[in-house]
């Protein structure tokens, strides 16, 4: 029986952390409607999502681009189908890579940083000091965050799907293993991406946009212990916003193809 | 789970363009009057019967029973963790009791319909952390429940920002930030947060914390002060002594979760009982209670 005790004792804590994250996710959608309202606060969230996080989520696209292009190119050559690069590239970039690679950073860059900052604000009695203001936290905080996230990761991903792809045909071009032509690769890459591809990867964005505020506002509303607690929500909201896109990833792949 | 909304925003579709025009500005109301906002405080009747807490086997508050005058400024003493702090949280349904009822102005807080009736009243709390909103200026914080409220136009709010600042002594501090803020303004612009709200109920938790004795000093002045000032109904939470006898006009005292001790700070002084004689010996530094 005492065997069987921490394996219940488990069960229950993840019973209950789902359940408090789809109570927060509920009450965050039914806030929605007070959006009209809150938009200063939403668009200084989406400056922080999108245009802070803008410069790095490029030049990391940049260099997946120009990576799986020396990498697949050269393999390619090999067998002397290097012009199928421009399609490898662009349907990975804007079917997985760019999606996936994308809210992984910003899950590490805004995610993390959610965590603290609701975890600092409920460590320091802040977010009791909003309830007895009779602002609520959810709506104060959490709503616009959401918002924000479902709105910037999509656009920051279109971005990253864009430069990633014209990484990989720059080095398509320069590289002399592959040398293919940039417009043989603009051609080949428009040939096999269609408009759906791109709608399904910017679908997928927006879910793990979500997945990242759902994540970091959860894990920061349920920090305690101190200066301690905050660091352990940060760590905790990167590990689990990770996982959960990798498993939203499968998921959506399975029922999108 | 998360929050206890108190707000009713109205809904969705009737004056969705309104909202929108207010999400970019603070206030569009117009005017010198304020919606839902009085501005006199009247103070409120507290009735704690039999409140009872437990974190796991730990028995924090035992049956509890306190009653508390409308405008009458009464503080809770003891050393740290016999609950004093928990039992101000539950006044202002931070959390929850296992057992017991508030009663507030004759309604249960507990209660949804009779909290419905209880609604005319307002309570604020000043936190021992001060609870600054970093993000925000010192003006801001103090007008941020005005502006969320949004039932003030944006003048009469800055009116009503600069008027509570004078109350505490901050007057033209609007633009700083809080962290050039030193413990002592950061507890007074709390203060003016609160006070901001009009409370009829207002409750310190600790607040001369980390302050040192002039400034506890100035602090207790200012809330003095304002006992002169606003009629309202103050809970201090603290275990300064001389700051609850100084300010109260009647003091409890709290040990292992229970109340041993109720009276006017004189009837406190002369107590008999050996854990308060033994608590004012301590916190007056050597210094016997009267009738030694």
């Amino acid at each position: 029986m005492q065997i069987l005790k921490p394996i219940g004792s488990s069960v229950l804590a993840v019973g209950q952390t789902v359940g408090e994250m789809i109570s927060l996710l509920c009450e965050m959608l039914y806030f929605f409607k007070e959006a009209p309202r809150n938009l200063t606060s939403i668009f200084r969230q989406m400056s922080i999502v999108g245009i802070e996080t803008l410069p790095i989520a490029m030049l990391v696209a940049l260099f997946v681009g120009m990576v799986l292009s020396v990498q697949t190119g050269s393999e390619l050559a090999l067998y002397g189908t290097q012009e199928a690069i421009g399609a490898i590239v662009g349907l990975s970039m804007v079917k997985e890579l760019g999606p996936v690679m994308t809210s992984l950073l910003v899950a590490g860059r805004v995610g993390s940083s959610m965590a603290a900052e609701i975890g600092a604000m409920q460590v320091y009695e802040e977010i009791d000091a909003l309830k007895t203001l009779e602002i609520n936290p959810v709506r104060y905080l959490a709503m616009p965050r959401l918002i924000a996230c479902l709105f910037a990761v999509p656009a920051l991903v279109a971005f990253a799907m864009v430069v990633g792809i014209i990484g990989g045909g720059i080095v398509a071009e320069v590289n002399p293993k592959i040398g293919v032509p940039f417009n043989v690769y603009y051609e080949n890459m428009t040939r096999a991406i269609n408009y759906k591809d791109i709608i399904k990867g910017l679908f997928k964005a927006m879910v793990f946009g979500g997945i990242i505020a759902h994540v970091g506002c959860y894990v920061g509303f349920k920090t305690s212990g101190g200066a301690r607690g905050i660091g352990e929500s940060t760590t905790r909201s990167v590990v689990l916003s990770f996982l959960l896109i990798m498993i939203a990833n499968y998921l959506l792949t399975r029922f999108m193809i | 789970m998360f929050s206890d909304d108190k707000s009713n925003n109205g809904g969705f579709l009737g004056n969705f363009w309104t909202k929108v025009a207010h999400g970019f500005s603070p206030a569009i109301i117009e005017g010198e009057t304020c919606q839902i906002y009085h501005e006199g405080s009247n103070g409120v009747s507290i009735e704690i019967e039999k409140l009872n807490k437990s974190f796991g086997d730990h028995h924090v508050l035992k049956d509890i029973d306190l009653s508390i005058k409308p405008g009458e400024t009464f503080s809770i003493i003891g050393p740290s963790g016999t609950g004093k702090s928990l039992l101000l949280k539950h006044i202002v349904k931070l959390i929850d009791a296992d057992s017991g009822r508030i009663i507030i102005n004759g309604h249960d807080i507990d209660d949804p319909v009779a909290r419905k009736g209880a609604s005319d009243f307002r309570y604020s709390m000043v936190f021992q952390s001060s609870a600054l909103f970093n993000s925000l200026t010192v003006g801001e914080n103090v007008g941020l429940w005005l502006r969320e409220k949004r039932i003030c136009a944006e003048v009469r709010i800055r009116r009503i920002i600069q008027e509570k600042l004078r109350l505490v002594g901050l007057e033209g501090k609007e633009e700083l930030r809080t962290s050039e803020l030193s413990g002592g303004m950061k507890k007074r612009v709390a203060i003016a947060r609160s006070l901001a709200m009009n409370p009829d109920l207002i409750l310190y938790d600790e607040p001369t914390a980390e302050l040192d004795p002039v400034t506890s000093d100035e602090l207790a002045r200012v809330i003095m002060s304002l006992k002169d000032k606003v009629k309202l109904t103050t809970i201090i939470v603290s275990h300064d002594l001389n700051f609850a006898l100084y300010l109260s006009d009647r003091v409890a005292m709290m040990h292992d979760g229970e109340i041993i001790a109720l009276g006017t700070p004189d009837e406190i002084k002369k107590s008999q009982n050996p854990i308060v004689r033994n608590f004012i010996y301590t916190t007056t530094k050597g210094i016997q209670g009267e009738g030694d």
